[in-house]
């Protein structure tokens, strides 16, 4: 169980202009401003549950994740996690959580993976039967056997991700903080990585906050999303309730034979094309049985799909109705 | 025990990194004792001309001289690890961080591991070449049993005070955020007050004095020095309580800097 109670955090940053005069005037006397990176947050995930937290760059994303980890101490506020408070109670705090950061490596990076991962089982003071159950089910669902005995430095990218992820797993935590897993993977990298997340909270029941720029991740494993926007909360809920929300309708791409139809009330026109077209659909005026009867009482209609909003555009939709 | 283990994993797992590098390792060793060899017969014109003019007896600068260059990695003073340094600068002490362990705790530890390793490599050729050597070349026995004890207690000590340095300055780091201005000081300064250039006996008596004091001289300068009977009697019993007196408040001092630090730590880069 997390809890987080009204965390705020500010950062200190130095700024000067461009130019020679201004960077000798700084060196004596320097310029802070103060950034408010995350600003009265709170939220509750329960255990079991897999969360999305997303926001555009700098919204203050892995600053939250920094704090739940323990590393950073907010300003002021309250968590607990598991009954612990995470800077407070470092040392005792770490043992329970997985943190995977995408864009950094906690591999050493020029011996075998696989002496990393038995460091790991000697910091964590993991049990040896039990290292070697969580070694097993790793690497069988991770796919590793030959990877864990390559050097880091020779490793791609998606497989040292994969390494990143078992890394973060051996002592069994019961809650993982993945802060962009999938950042710079390929496809196939990307899916075995989602299915492999999907897979842990099913059998373990691992708790999940995941952070991502990707909305298929979200999309694929998580039933909640976090908004978070300039350092605050804007948005807790399900994803079918944001969709909803946020899509503004469906797509109705058609193909037809004959004049331009005239379109109904509920419908727009989003592409047109000669004798095609994709047409938006507002659900809340107008059905899509609706739509596509008063369309073909005009039109000869060869051809009809119904979408939904892609997720990307919903985001960006919400981005823009929040002006982050 | 429980405790020690996980450190012991660390030190295992830098000392194995420490060892990939064999060439390197060949690289140093030649340099080290092209080095010897140059210093040995540049002091040895110097002696031929005059002798009594000089502070130390030539057969201890010699073995002085050798041990330096054995076990170079183990005291240098501009030995530090740039990985730590792109950790606090680049951020990725943020999964340092995310261990159950203490920060300091674990880089002493691989601080100790790396430059045994590197030493490790090293010191043994050199050590029998140095004994190898005809007179007045080569390197002689220490004076007695219990001397060499002392001359290996000393050696350890010195280790943890050369590791307690290097942590003052990755301390310091988390707050200046570049690493180069602290490491040039601290290393040029380091080497001159060390004894690493010159033995420190060479130096101006008064420099000497106020230099004995200092940290620096109870890294090489007291072993190396005890090992040949040139440090003897009271002053060892001296030398040995400022290198404890250095190593326990240097320790001290760095684990302070190391909370603060992180109390008010930004983990750089998102």
């Amino acid at each position: 169980m997390i809890t987080v109670e009204h965390i705020s955090k500010s950062f200190r940053v130095s700024r000067r202009s461009a130019g020679m005069k201004e960077a000798l005037r700084v060196l004596w006397k320097r310029q802070y401003d103060t950034i408010r990176a995350l600003h009265d947050i709170s939220f509750t995930i329960r255990d079991g549950e897999m969360v999305g937290y997303i926001g555009p760059n700098g919204a203050g994303k892995s600053s939250t994740i920094k704090i739940l980890s323990g590393i950073l101490t907010p300003d002021s506020g309250r968590c607990e996690i598991n009954g612990r408070c995470p800077w407070r109670d470092r040392t005792r705090h770490v043992r329970d959580i997985g943190v995977v950061f995408g864009q950094r490596s906690q591999l050493w990076w020029d011996v075998p993976v696989i002496d990393s991962f038995e460091l790991l089982r000697d910091v964590y003071r993991v049990p040896q039967e039990e290292y070697r159950r969580n070694f097993d089910e790793l690497v069988e669902l991770l796919n590793l056997a030959e990877i864990v005995k390559t050097p880091t430095r020779q490793l791609s990218l998606g497989q040292r991700m994969r390494c990143e992820i078992a890394a973060s797993l051996l002592h069994s935590p019961k809650i993982l903080f993945l802060d962009e897993p999938t950042i710079g993977l390929d496809a196939v990298s990307k899916l075995a990585v989602r299915s492999f997340i999907r897979e842990l909270n099913r059998r373990r029941g691992t708790t999940v906050l995941l952070t991502t720029h990707d909305m298929q991740d979200i999309e694929a494993l998580t039933s909640r999303v976090i908004l978070i926007g300039k350092g605050q909360i804007l948005l807790d809920g399900s994803l079918d309730g944001l969709k909803k929300q946020f899509s503004g309708g469906k797509i109705l791409r058609v193909e037809y034979r004959g004049r331009t139809p005239e379109l109904p009330d509920g419908l727009c026109w989003q592409e047109r094309g000669e004798d095609h077209g994709a047409l938006r659909l507002s659900p809340e005026k107008i059905t899509v049985s609706e739509a596509i009867s008063a369309l073909s009482a005009q039109v000869e209609l060869r051809d009809v799909s119904v979408e939904d909003t892609p997720i990307d555009e919903i985001v960006a939709n919400l981005y823009r109705e929040y002006r982050i | 025990m429980d405790f020690t283990a996980k450190y012991r994993a660390i030190f295992r797992i830098r000392f194995l990194n420490g060892l990939q590098y064999r060439l390197a390792a060949l690289a140093g060793l030649s340099t080290q004792f092209f080095w010897g060899f140059m210093e040995i017969l540049l002091f040895r014109a110097f002696y031929r001309a005059d002798a009594a003019a000089f502070p130390m007896e030539f057969p201890a600068l010699v073995s002085y001289i050798w041990l330096q260059q054995a076990f170079l990695t183990l005291y240098q003073s501009w030995y530090f690890e740039n990985e730590i340094f792109d950790a606090i600068t680049g951020g990725n002490v943020a999964y340092e961080l995310c261990r159950p362990m203490n920060l300091y705790a674990f880089w002493f530890t691989r601080g100790m591991a790396n430059r045994l390793s590197k030493a490790a490599l090293r010191c043994l050729p050199v050590l029998l070449v140095a004994f190898l050597l005809p007179e007045p070349y080569g390197m002689t026995l220490p004076v007695s049993l219990p001397v060499f004890l002392l001359f290996l207690a000393t050696m350890g000590m010195a280790l943890l005070l050369a590791v307690s340095m290097t942590m003052l300055i990755y301390g310091l780091t988390f707050y200046t955020m570049s690493p180069l201005g602290l490491r040039t000081i601290f290393s040029s300064a380091a080497e001159f007050c060390s004894g690493a250039l010159v033995p420190l006996p060479f130096l101006p008596e008064k420099m000497q004095e106020v230099l004995e004091l200092l940290p620096f001289a109870s890294v090489q300068n007291l072993p190396f020095r005890i090992y040949s009977g040139d440090i003897a009697g009271m002053e060892i019993v001296r030398g040995v309580a400022l290198q404890i007196f250095w190593t326990a408040s240097l320790t001290m001092l760095g684990m302070w800097i190391f909370r603060n630090a992180l109390k008010r730590a930004v983990v750089q880069g998102g």
